[in-house]
């Protein structure tokens, strides 16, 4: 018997409704390895996560850790056996200290005391033995986004892990916090721990792992050790074929389109989110916001949106001030906007593919007529839009709902695109999208830039910013970066510009989120 | 045991889902009858009799059902939009109040003017009695939950000083009800020798109309949006507080009409328990019927029919009536449980 191997994932299928989410996935992480879990969005790598950890059942396979079969298909038996979990979307409670978050559930309920004291000792020594530094006693809510990650990972630590799991952990990172993450994986490897590590983003995998799998279409498709792999290899192997990358015509910028000064925002409870941004796009050009989420992207794009009003500063629409922040003045003035969240602002889940290309304009003559919607022009609109999207798997009478994310942006992208904007907000318009549909959305971008419109695009993913830019701005704490040609950055500057080097000091409380 | 998102449910288990609900509260049921000292097919097939078994007990059936499917709309408009109104009571008394105060005498016009006249100023005054609750909501972020509530005793204690007070009726024998509506203001009876009257028709009427308005007029698109993603109708620029505001007015003056099917139909005049939680039934009304205003006319006439069939059962059993209170309070847990079970399977280790 291997006794090198510590999990043994055998055969794993998991089907809902007629798609299979995981298909005979087998597999074997050995000991003090880094496994890296490769694969588009929508390939089934949380599916499988979700079930090596006990949130889903799998139709057929069995899971073996250290040699014992994970029966129960629950985290709390996932955990028993050594297995931690890191998940992309943290679960810290903001309003409880770091030592609180991670005692929470470890503890007897029918104890009246806590053994704080005991606690705090073993989450100081793990700290220092892993090099992961946390302020035991800060409450959640003032840390930063990579802080957290920490005490996600020590979360996991104190309940005993042998095996970690970390889905995306980089998303949210700069490069240079990414780096120091690498750091403490390689640490936490050397000392016997096994990882795997879920990812799309091909760099960081081969800069980590020692084993790759890769996914596609919920079946595994490759396996080999990542000493023998090239970057092209696997990316032909998660795609399935190369795709060509859409192409820009040259950068030719025309007349100002908008134009932000001194713009300043405030949150909901009165702190800062936004300060002294200026910010110009022109016509036929694409501005990329960088940056770590979190640092007044959201507030920005809110502006543009028509969610929030500035409450000083000027934003000039061709050089007319624009003194209604709604969404409807912004629709009307010609501002497309693609929102970050597809599911929460971008379309209504139970409305059919119609009504949702019809959500900002169904008051229009065209679409309704003495207070009663017509229902033969939503849905001519809906196949005509249907055909020029090429949206798949989709009537005009579907809940969207049941579209992939793909084809759900492509709803999105059809009904601004159809209003023919101007100018473009874009905020995440390819976040977990396959490949392919996230090629089809830059092409549209590149379609609507040449024929004139300013784009502005907000990404994580800076590869795509630096894909589809003209210029990039970073931003950090609410403040914008001078603009910055995209053939001038390197990826190590914009680093150091998102960590907040080169910014002024003293709006350091400008962060939308805590 | 595990629960998992379904990504397709079969026709057949939305249809028989509710069905096989209500037989499960049967057979629960039946455990009470048991206790109770009674023969279990016996009990309920005295309890179906009494609902529908006779044309009096149908009639009064129907009669019961009328005030419920005005509540039970007026819950799933509200619902639709996320406005949680628990005041349909409230608003069922504003109505009468408002149909008394018309109808008395005050305003005298032909029957076929008079009668929509009342309706419309009843759903007036309860348009305006949620109006305040909404107001409170998108004003000021306080929770219509509890306002909404609050106001039900509110209206039934002005009530109580009206009739206690000012609208007294001197020819009612020291009964605190109010004086009789007019003859041109009381709904045509539709089954002569029964009490049921033209109410039903228009409410059946409404519930078609509801119908329509949700799913094909500008409003309902509204309304729906807003209620499925608030956040999602915000961006897209729907105006969400007006939106919310008028579906309470729409909301209110559903319940409304209930009270005055009540003070012009069924009573004739207004009296402090003109209705018998007619505004909270409404409630479990709207919910037994996913909030469609075609399927409220179904769960109403189930609801009635409940209610009506436990009192006659109570009188040839000595079955309690109160059965019909857990009998439609376990339909509804286990109808929202068999619809969660139509989107979510379970599996079992």
């Amino acid at each position: 018997m291997d006794t090198d191997i510590v999990l043994k994932v055998d055969g794993i299928t998991k089907r809902f409704g007629n798609l299979a989410a995981n298909d005979g996935i087998s597999f074997q992480l050995e000991k003090g390895k880094v496994l890296s879990l490769l694969g588009e969005n929508g390939a089934g790598k949380t599916t499988l996560m979700n079930i090596i950890f006990g949130h889903y059942m799998a139709d057929e396979g069995r899971i073996e850790a250290f040699g014992q079969e994970l029966s129960a298909s629950s985290p709390a038996e996932a955990i028993k056996l050594g297995i931690g979990m890191v998940h992309q979307h943290f679960t810290l409670s903001e309003n409880l200290t770091v030592l609180d978050n991670i005692i929470l559930g470890t503890e007897s309920l029918w104890h009246v005391t806590q053994a704080k004291a005991e606690a705090r000792k073993r989450l100081a020594h793990l700290s220092s033995e892993f090099g992961l530094k946390v302020d035991a006693d800060a409450a959640v809510s003032s840390l930063t986004v990579g802080e957290r990650q920490r005490v996600e990972i020590l979360k996991a630590l104190y309940r005993e892990a042998r095996i970690l799991i970390l889905d995306e952990p980089t998303a949210v990172l700069t490069p240079q916090e990414a780096d120091q993450l690498f750091a403490t994986l390689r640490d936490m490897v050397a000392r016997g721990l096994s990882i795997i590590f879920i990812s799309h983003k091909l760099h960081e995998v081969l800069a980590i792992a020692d084993d790759i799998v890769v996914l596609r279409h919920g079946k595994l498709v490759a396996a080999f050790p990542a000493a023998s792999a090239s970057r092209k290899q696997i990316a032909k192997k998660m795609v399935g074929q190369t795709i060509p990358e859409p192409k820009r015509s040259e950068y030719l910028p025309g007349n100002v389109l908008l134009e932000m000064t001194a713009v300043h925002v405030l949150s909901e409870e009165k702190r800062p989110v936004l300060s002294d941004v200026d910010l110009t796009i022109r016509q036929k050009e694409i501005v990329g916001i960088a940056g770590v989420s979190g640092n007044g992207q959201k507030p920005l794009s809110d502006v543009i949106a028509g969610l929030v009003t500035p409450i000083s500063g000027s934003v000039k629409l061709r050089g007319e001030t624009i003194t209604e922040f709604t969404p409807r003045a912004m629709v009307q003035k010609g501002i497309g906007r693609i929102p970050e969240d597809r599911h929460e602002q971008g379309v209504i889940g139970d409305f059919t593919v119609a009504e949702n290309m019809v959500l900002e304009k169904y008051g229009d003559p065209e679409f309704s007529r003495f207070g009663w919607l017509k229902l033969t022009h939503l849905k001519g609109h809906a196949e005509k839009l249907i055909k020029a999207f090429d949206i798949r798997g989709a009537g005009t009478e579907t809940a969207v709902r049941g579209l992939s994310g793909g084809n759900m942006q492509k709803v999105i992208l059809s009904r601004v695109l159809d209003n023919n904007p101007e100018i473009i907000l874009a905020n995440q318009p390819t976040r977990g999208l396959d490949v392919g549909a996230a090629n089809f959305v830059h092409e549209q971008l590149f379609k609507a830039r040449e024929e004139g419109a300013g784009i502005l695009v907000m990404s994580e993913d800076l590869e795509e910013l630096l894909a589809v830019s003209d210029v990039i701005i970073v931003m950090y704490h609410g403040q914008v970066s001078k603009p910055i040609p995209v053939d001038d950055v390197t990826l190590q500057e914009l680093g150091l510009l998102m960590s907040g080097d080169g910014f002024v000091a003293g709006h350091s409380e400008a962060r939308d989120v805590a | 045991m595990l629960l998992e998102p379904r990504l397709h449910t079969p026709l057949w288990v939305t249809i028989s889902a509710p069905i096989a609900a209500v037989a499960v509260v049967l057979i629960l049921c039946s455990g009470l009858i048991i206790w109770a000292g009674a023969p279990v097919l016996d009990a309920y097939i005295s309890l179906i009799n009494g609902a529908f078994g006779s044309r009096f007990a149908l009639s009064e059936t129907l009669v019961r059902a009328t005030p419920l499917i005005f509540t039970g709309l007026a819950a799933a408009v509200a619902f639709r939009a996320k406005l949680w109104n628990i005041g349909g009571e409230g608003q069922l008394y504003m109505g009468a109040l408002a149909a008394t105060y018309f109808g008395t005498g005050l305003v005298d016009l032909p029957s076929f003017l008079l009668i929509p006249f009342l309706f419309i100023v009843g759903a007036l005054a309860g348009g305006a009695w949620l109006l305040i609750p909404t107001l409170l909501k998108t004003q000021l972020k306080v929770d219509e939950v509890v306002t909404t509530l609050l106001l039900n005793f509110v209206a039934l204690l002005l009530v109580n000083y009206l009739l206690f007070g000012p609208w007294k009726d001197p020819l009612a024998m020291g009964w605190p009800q109010g004086a009789p509506i007019i003859d041109d203001g009381i709904l045509p009876t539709l089954i002569a020798k029964t009490r049921l009257h033209g109410g039903l028709i228009f409410a059946v009427v409404t519930a078609f109309g509801m119908w329509v308005f949700m799913k094909y007029s500008r409003w309902g698109f509204e309304t729906r949006a807003v209620g499925l993603n608030p956040d999602a109708a915000r961006f897209a620029g729907i105006p969400i507080t007006k939106t919310v505001i008028r579906t309470a007015l729409i909301s209110g003056g559903l319940a409304a009409c209930a009270g005055v099917t009540e003070v012009a139909g069924t009573k004739g005049y207004l009296t402090l328990d003109i209705s018998p939680g007619f505004g909270y039934t409404g409630i479990a009304v709207a919910m037994l019927a996913g909030l469609n205003p075609l399927g409220v006319i179904i769960a109403a006439l189930f609801v009635a029919g409940i209610y009506n069939g436990a009192d006659s059962m109570s009188r040839a059993m000595d079955v309690s009536n109160y059965i019909a209170d857990v009998i439609t309070a376990a339909s509804l847990l286990l109808v929202l449980l068999a619809v969660m079970l139509t989107r979510m399977r379970i599996r079992w280790r």
